[in-house]
């Protein structure tokens, strides 16, 4: 191949239609009240675990979303399942709940 | 979008084109990148249509490519493009065509700018009277190349030997109409057809019987942005966009690509063949990429030209599928001869890319 000086970017736009949410879709019916979540960040404020790692519920919630699973089962190893984010979450998800179904249905 | 909601977007953004007596401005790199176009326009409009279209050997660039990589200023873009106005006074003519989509979307921004700020036009008047002691007149009409041929679309169709269509099976082609972005993104009114979905390619396409390809990423830049392509390490971002195009219109396996921008063919023509060494893949048919085409170009296929007179052998995807698929006929071992019969040479062979 030539040497150009110069490469193709890699794509950072999300395509919903090309990705697969399976298992976005599995967590939503093991644990519903992933849909209230409205990405305010108050349980990645609060963490415990993300004061000394980079582990952050709502980066987890975020990929789970756009069906972007890579780091996320990595990711949600780190909980502690200390439940102080669902203390503090104003919308009610059950974040502890959420995590061990993270764990169950992504591998 | 439904096709009755385009119709409806066309409706709302129609523009006056000159009928006659053109004051034609050519582009700066266009006779470099596509060296026909512009000589099959005037052949087109003069001797096709017997219009009167005047050129003036004192026309310079209008500093756009300059001015949108942030190297002139707008006061001197504007004095520049004053003194092209002044040429075009001397001259007689009032209908100023620009070649270039970037001197089109110049020229409209520079009008815009002293309709809303008329004090910015006296300056500029007086900075042109210092440095040449010209005056002149703004046009009376301002129109792309493009948007002539678009006028005489019909009169093309009637006086043409081909269509966009499969010559055995009767199909129309799948054309994919690229517009350059200064066309109308800047001002949406001045193109015909709005910015979201522009008419002027559509219309031709249609007109000389072919399909648009309508794909996600259909307004999508090319890439050229100047700033993009003049840093070398940059033209990733420029190879990144024409990519995300392919990727986008390939499903839906377009016979050919039209554009109206002198940076656009460019890129899609010529980022096919980087793009198949870095990434092996290609966007045509059997290896091949999608052939790329001016409005010129495409109106002297379908009015019978010679398509080497064109330049279509400077292109980098071969032309010759779209040729074979009009039932165009051509003179393969004649490709690389320049008028006289002399070889022009014969061009390196890609890796991947089959030409």
């Amino acid at each position: 191949m030539p040497d150009f000086g110069f490469k193709l970017q890699k794509d950072r736009q999300i395509d919903f239609d090309a990705n697969d949410r399976s298992a976005t879709r599995a967590i939503i019916e093991t644990e519903p009240t992933f849909r209230l979540c409205i990405a305010c960040g108050t349980c990645t404020a609060c963490c415990s675990a993300g004061n000394f790692t980079d582990f952050s519920l709502r980066r987890m919630i975020t990929g789970l979303k756009r069906g972007n699973y890579e780091g996320v089962r990595a990711m949600a190893d780190q909980c502690m399942l200390c439940g102080k984010c669902q203390m503090l979450c104003p919308r009610g998800v059950s974040t502890r709940k959420l995590v061990l179904a993270i764990r169950k249905h992504i591998r | 979008m439904k096709k009755e909601g385009k119709e409806q977007l066309w409706k709302d953004y129609q523009k006056e084109i000159a009928d006659d007596r053109y004051f034609y401005v050519r582009s700066c790199v266009r006779q470099n990148f596509f060296p026909g176009s512009e000589t099959a326009f005037l052949k087109i409009l003069q001797e096709e249509l017997g219009k009167d279209v005047y050129e003036h050997p004192c026309h310079t660039t209008c500093t756009g490519i300059g001015y949108h990589a942030d190297v002139v200023p707008f006061d001197t873009a504007m004095t520049v493009v004053a003194r092209q106005f002044a040429i075009m006074t001397e001259s007689g003519y009032h209908n100023l065509v620009p070649s270039c989509i970037t001197s089109f979307g110049l020229y409209t921004e520079i009008l815009e700018t002293w309709k809303h700020f008329p004090e910015v036009e006296a300056r500029v008047r007086e900075y042109l009277y210092k440095a040449t002691k010209r005056d002149f007149r703004v046009p009376e009409n301002l129109a792309h190349a493009s948007d002539v041929i678009y006028k005489f679309r019909s009169e093309i169709a009637a006086k043409g030997k081909f269509r966009l269509v499969h010559h055995e099976t009767g199909r129309p082609l799948k054309v994919v109409e690229h517009i350059g972005c200064h066309y109308a993104k800047m001002f949406p009114d001045k193109g015909v057809g709005g910015a979201e979905y522009p008419y002027v390619l559509t219309g031709m396409i249609e007109e000389w019987g072919g399909e648009v390809v309508d794909y996600p990423e259909r307004r999508h830049c090319c890439g050229f942005g100047f700033r993009q392509y003049l840093v070398q390490a940059n033209r990733g971002y420029s190879m990144s966009c024409s990519h995300k195009k392919f990727e986008s219109m390939e499903p839906y396996a377009p016979d050919l690509i039209l554009t109206n921008c002198p940076g656009c063919p460019m890129f899609l023509d010529r980022w096919q063949y980087a793009i198949s060494e870095m990434e092996g893949k290609t966007y045509g048919g059997d290896g091949q990429g999608i052939p790329v085409f001016t409005y010129e170009e495409l109106a002297g296929l379908v009015l019978g030209y010679n398509p080497w007179d064109l330049g279509l052998q400077m292109h980098q995807v071969a032309c010759e599928p779209v040729l074979d698929k009009m039932g165009i006929p051509y003179d393969a071992a004649a490709k690389y001869l320049d008028k006289h019969g002399h070889s022009l040479g014969q061009p390196l062979q890609p890796q991947k890319l089959k030409v």
